[in-house]
């Protein structure tokens, strides 16, 4: 019974999956809804099983994926390196305001254009929308984390007399995993989102001119083919991230299992 | 191991000598005037307790012998070291001065051992020596066995003796103690004042101890000095000579009751 108190969502979420799907396929054959408008769960499936056996998805899901994983990398390089520059510097982060929120105010997707007009319809203006998209909350996330170093944390070092590279590397750098591994989750996500915008606005490779086309001719369980597809490769980097606050912060309360109490 | 009694100290060294020190904090609203021109003497292995309301200055009393506050006129020395060298701290006294904070203060992304050993990978020892010394250290202020353990899933009895081990870890010949069981309640509190002079009597430690608790300073010191507030400045000097190791029995005497009584009446004229 305990086994399964604890792996509960294993019942309920297939479950949960299972009764949309049933009220799905009901709405189509009671509204008499045309197929090309909502096709129904079975077309869809047979549609998706279809494309899974294509060169062709896979083709532009690895683009995509490409786009979103370089995109995300250099967003981790600019948000966790600036972050904790800036946490480190008070007067540049001062003089650096302005301009990290002027790149957030501005609507990034009108970006798109500016960058295919620099880079063409390659996959650099995509990665680049990518970056844009996703730096901005991996930055803020580090600059809090690293200025939120516990005052008696601090006090230990000082009293050790830790030189400051060691009081970054034991202190100021674990102390701040948390909140940096909280703006991945969100950086990652926009990072894949940025890579699908770019592609919706150039281009003839990756998922999101994928769905451009099928819209275009009105292939509806299609376009629902790639909807599932994007899914399955949002979560698997979903479980990416989650994978690396398992390993990298094995000590927080997100992550701790419970164990046995402790007497005092 | 019987007593080292408060009587036998003056013979000693002196170990911390805190000569005419004087602290003020510039804030937005004018300068405040924390300590008073102070002078206080400690002796090797004895056992000193700054005692007194708040605001009285004591924390920053100890927090500069710890070299976490310059004073702003005076000179510290620690082992027989000027502290402060210009506005550099000598690494030499500070490697005498454990330190133990009201919070635990342990990191909670290493391990209770690692947290132990942390002072000595700052001092670039080897991982199998630091990890000998801190089971050594664990078994000694009774956390064996939980070495492994996260910070966070131990109790804070447990944690503050973690802290003290850690302190303990690269031999300082003083430990400087801030409220460390503040924050405890009272009967792991007795338990832990207990384990101090136990500790204290093995390792032959110099402790400076600070605490607004009356009891736990009578049970505890072979001298307390009672400071009084605004600014911080020494009220009296108590020495409190009943044999070691004390158990709590001792608080049940009529003399312990008698400074005790002393000490409060002080302490309220203070009000």
């Amino acid at each position: 019974m305990n086994f399964l108190r604890r792996r509960r969502a294993w019942i309920t979420t297939p479950l949960l999956l299972a009764i949309f799907i049933y009220f799905w396929d009901l709405y189509c054959r009671l509204s008499g809804i045309h197929p090309f408008i909502v096709p129904r769960p079975g077309a869809v499936l047979d549609q998706y099983l279809t494309m899974v056996q294509t060169r062709a998805l896979w083709e532009h899901s690895w683009i995509t994926v490409f786009e979103t994983s370089v995109g995300f990398f250099f967003a981790c390089v600019i948000g966790i390196g600036g972050g904790a520059i800036l946490g480190k510097v008070r007067w540049l982060e001062e003089a650096m305001r302005p301009f990290v929120i002027a790149t957030q105010v501005i609507p990034k997707i009108a970006l798109v254009s500016l960058f295919i007009l620099w880079f063409g319809f390659g996959p650099e203006p995509k990665i680049l929308v990518s970056t844009v998209l996703a730096f901005f909350p991996i930055l803020t996330n580090t600059l809090l984390g690293v200025k939120s170093v516990d005052l008696g944390h601090k006090d230990v070092m000082k009293s050790l007399n830790a030189t400051r590279w060691q009081t970054w590397r034991m202190l100021e750098l674990p102390s701040a995993m948390p909140a940096i591994i909280a703006g991945l989750e969100v950086g990652v996500v926009l990072a894949y989102i940025g890579a699908i915008v770019g592609e919706f606005a150039g281009g003839t490779k990756g998922l999101g001119y994928l769905t451009l086309e099928y819209q275009n001719g009105f292939n509806a369980p299609g376009l629902f083919g790639v909807l599932i597809q994007l899914t399955v490769i949002g979560f698997a980097l979903y479980l990416l991230i989650l994978g690396l606050r398992r390993s990298l912060i094995p000590w927080h309360e997100s992550v701790l299992v419970e164990r046995p109490a402790v007497p005092a | 191991m019987v007593g080292v009694s408060g009587a036998a100290a003056p013979a000693r060294p002196v170990e911390i000598d805190f000569a005419g020190v004087e602290k003020r904090f510039p804030t937005p609203e004018g300068v405040v005037h924390a300590v008073a021109k102070t002078d206080i003497q400690v002796r090797q292995q004895e056992f000193v307790v700054l005692l007194g309301p708040s605001g009285c200055g004591k924390t920053t009393i100890l927090r500069m012998i710890a070299g976490l506050l310059q004073p702003s006129s005076g000179t510290i020395a620690v082992a027989g070291r000027d502290l402060w060298q210009g506005s550099r701290r000598d690494s030499q006294a500070l490697a005498e001065l454990g330190i133990v904070f009201q919070d635990a203060n342990l990191f909670p992304w290493y391990s209770i051992e690692r947290n132990v050993a942390m002072p000595l990978e700052l001092r670039g020892v080897s991982h199998r020596e630091r990890m000998e010394r801190a089971r050594a250290l664990c078994d000694l202020v009774g956390i064996k066995g939980f070495e492994k353990r996260w910070p966070r899933e131990l109790s804070g009895g447990m944690r503050q003796r973690a802290a003290i081990a850690r302190a303990l870890s690269y031999d300082p010949e003083i430990l400087l103690m801030d409220e460390p069981f503040g924050a405890l309640d009272a009967m792991t509190r007795d338990t832990m004042n207990l384990e101090i002079q136990r500790l204290w009597m093995i390792q032959k430690s110099t402790i400076v101890f600070v605490t607004h608790s009356i009891a736990e300073a009578v049970f505890l010191a072979d001298r307390i000095i009672l400071l009084s507030p605004r600014p911080g400045r020494i009220r009296s000097v108590t020495e409190v000579t009943f044999p070691r190791p004390r158990d709590m029995v001792v608080q049940t005497q009529p003399e312990f009751q008698d400074i005790v009584r002393h000490l409060r009446g002080e302490l309220e004229d203070m009000e």
